[in-house]
């Protein structure tokens, strides 16, 4: 059971992202349920690779013997990160442009386009 | 050093490596940056032939970085070779052939198009950097490395629809719908990717394919992958981005933008067919498929009939000719388990299917381009406002009938070809379907019989006295793309032998696809 726990922050972490995104009206709040989700995604990954009472996969470092990590997940978590960092930015960037343009961040106001 | 080895990776990093000179260059000379462009794609453009036919002769080609095997082991007795590679198969370099025609003539179109805006270095290096996203997407053979190019795709794309954001509000909305819609598919994405690198410690799509056991947790990630490819490539109901994005995004991008739909329904073909293949539940599957092809059939159109801006016109069409592809591959994915049905209509609907792609991304960019054109050349998009247009542009009258009788299936244009296709095939899974896409193709017919007569028919319009032709390079794109148009249109037979059919036998034939790769294991 406390071996899940992880798990279930994993689905703590993406639910209330989805429930951010679907229930908030606020540009930024929407921008923070994204980072929500990624960090759960995030987490999910690093889990995957972790292994009870092992260390640091150095493995030029390593004591013989002594069980490693799955570096793999971790390259990938770092990889989806700095992809991650990106996006935020971006999302900020036009929610800024949204809103010196509409003078607002909340969604029902935010809808020229329709039809 | 053979430089004929190494084509599948210098297609991608060609423009990569532009997208970074590109603005360099701006500093100097703002000029320059739309030529570097146009060659750096053109580059792409002929290595991808050069590999399009090196595919069909020799056969896939894998491009391997790291570990030159996958039973390497380091001198230090280490046995971890990483190693993650390039795998284009028929499928792949369809789909490849596709991004390059589109973004090459959409990088010449743009340089007249672009000229009065700020910022065309940034431009062009984003359009870069979008090709390279779709060449990835399409030639990689490892899922986490899909996840990569799919996010580097996305990225460029809502830069490049918001980049008219600084001016009006409308883009930067679109921009940011785009985004959300975006990356929440690039997390589902990434979430699948956990599930399959837990189960079977494998990225590669190959060997997971060939281990793959249809487990319940197999079943969530299809379940993951199936909606959020299919709201990235606009299928009904996840639509709801498609016409903001394709209408306040530039013309050139609009059309390219499309291309990029279609690299995410390629992945989710790709994944349907490739990873999870016979151990699928196929007819289950193919009709989910189906239904959503049908739902964007039907509803695109009827949404399209209404509009009155002529690019999301457009876009809704685009939504609605997704439905045909979806249709034909989903009906070729239903009767996959089914080797005599298969033979007798499956392959002929997943040819017509697959080769709707093609004629789509052709007609569809060519149509984007002429919306594109009259915007130029009256600043609105509003059909009620153009009129009698025909009289200033002759050119792009001409390509706009081109491209709308293709759309509607009229003979002899390419969409008439493979929709005939998807209709024959069809007819034979269930009348009915077949029936509905008609139906559609009637209505896209009336509903571009609207536009032509709103835009370009009637007297001459006193506000439009200065409006002439556009300048060359547009017209070139435009008539190249006519050309291909009608070139497709006449000769089907060519098309369909020589690329679509090794397209759907690669897709088909798993073991084929995981063979490529696994063969010296």
């Amino acid at each position: 059971m406390i071996g899940n726990l992880p798990y279930i922050a994993v689905a703590i972490f993406i639910g209330l992202g989805i429930y951010t995104l679907m229930f908030k009206k606020n540009l930024i709040k929407i921008a923070i349920g994204v980072c929500l989700i990624e960090n759960g995604v995030n987490l999910f990954l690093i889990t995957l690779g972790y292994k009870k009472g092992a260390i640091a996969p150095i493995y030029t470092q390593a004591p013989s013997g002594q069980a490693m990590v799955l570096p793999t997940p971790q390259a990938l978590t770092l990889t989806s990160i700095v992809i991650g960092i990106a996006t935020t930015a971006l999302i900020l960037s036009v929610a800024m442009m949204i809103y010196k343009h509409y003078g607002t961040l909340d969604t029902d106001q935010v809808r020229r386009l329709r039809g | 050093m053979n430089l004929s080895n190494h084509i599948p990776i210098l297609i991608i990093a060609i423009p990569l490596l532009a997208a970074f000179l590109v603005p360099l260059i701006g500093r100097i000379n703002k000029k320059a940056t739309g030529i570097l462009t146009t060659l750096a794609l053109s580059v792409s453009l002929i290595f991808t032939i050069a590999l399009a036919v090196k595919i069909l002769t020799v056969g896939p080609q894998v491009y391997v970085f790291g570990a030159t095997s996958p039973s390497l082991t380091l001198p230090s007795g280490l046995k971890f070779p990483i190693r993650i590679m390039l795998q284009i198969d028929a499928m792949s370099i369809f789909m490849g052939l596709i991004t390059a025609v589109i973004s090459f003539f959409g990088a010449i179109y743009s340089l007249s198009f672009i000229k009065k805006y700020d910022g065309v270095d940034k431009y062009y290096s984003l359009l870069l950097l979008l090709t390279v996203g779709m060449f990835g997407m399409e030639f990689t053979g490892d899922i986490f490395n899909f996840f990569v190019f799919l996010e580097i795709a996305s990225i460029a794309s809502v830069a490049l629809i918001s980049f008219r954001g600084v001016d009006y509000g409308e883009p930067a909305e679109a921009g940011f719908k785009y985004m959300m819609v975006s990356s929440i598919s690039a997390l589902m994405v990434l979430f699948a990717v956990g599930i399959f690198y837990g189960q079977y410690d494998l990225l590669n799509f190959a060997a997971i394919a060939s281990m793959i056991k249809y487990s319940q947790l197999d079943k969530i990630a299809l379940g993951l992958l199936i909606p959020v490819l299919a709201m990235k490539a606009g299928a009904v109901p996840m639509h709801m981005w498609t016409p903001d994005a394709y209408s306040e995004a530039p013309a050139p991008i609009t059309m390219i933008l499309v291309a990029a739909s279609q690299a995410s329904l390629y992945a989710l073909f790709r994944i349907v067919f490739s990873l999870y293949n016979i151990s699928l539940n196929a007819l289950t599957v193919g009709w989910i498929i189906i239904i959503f092809g049908l739902l964007s059939m039907f509803i695109g159109v009827t949404m399209a009939i209404v509009q009155k801006d002529i690019k999301r016109l457009m876009a809704y069409h685009a939504v609605s000719q997704t439905g045909y592809m979806l249709l034909g591959v989903g009906v070729g994915l239903a009767v996959l388990a089914n080797p005599v049905a298969l033979q007798k209509y499956g392959i002929t609907a997943m040819e017509g299917g697959i080769f709707h792609i093609m004629n789509h991304a052709m007609y569809k960019g060519l149509l984007f381009l002429t919306a594109g054109a009259l915007f130029f050349r009256t600043g609105t998009r509003d059909l009620n406002k153009m009129g009698g247009l025909a009289h200033y542009m002759k050119y792009t009258t001409i390509f706009f009938i081109i491209g709308a009788a293709a759309i509607a299936g009229l003979p002899p244009f390419n969409g008439f070809a493979s929709k005939l296709l998807i209709y024959e095939s069809v007819y034979r899974f269930n009348p009915l379907l077949s029936i509905i896409a008609m139906v559609v193709s009637i209505l896209t017919l009336a509903s571009f019989v609207k536009v032509f007569h709103s835009a370009f028919l009637g007297p001459k319009l006193p506000q439009f006295k200065e409006v002439k032709e556009v300048p060359r390079s547009m017209v070139f794109a435009m008539a190249v793309l006519s050309c291909i148009i009608i070139f497709f249109g006449l000769f089907p037979d060519l098309i369909v032998k020589n690329l679509v059919h090794p397209a759907v036998m690669s897709l088909i034939e798993q073991l084929q696809y995981t063979g490529t790769v696994l063969g010296g294991m």
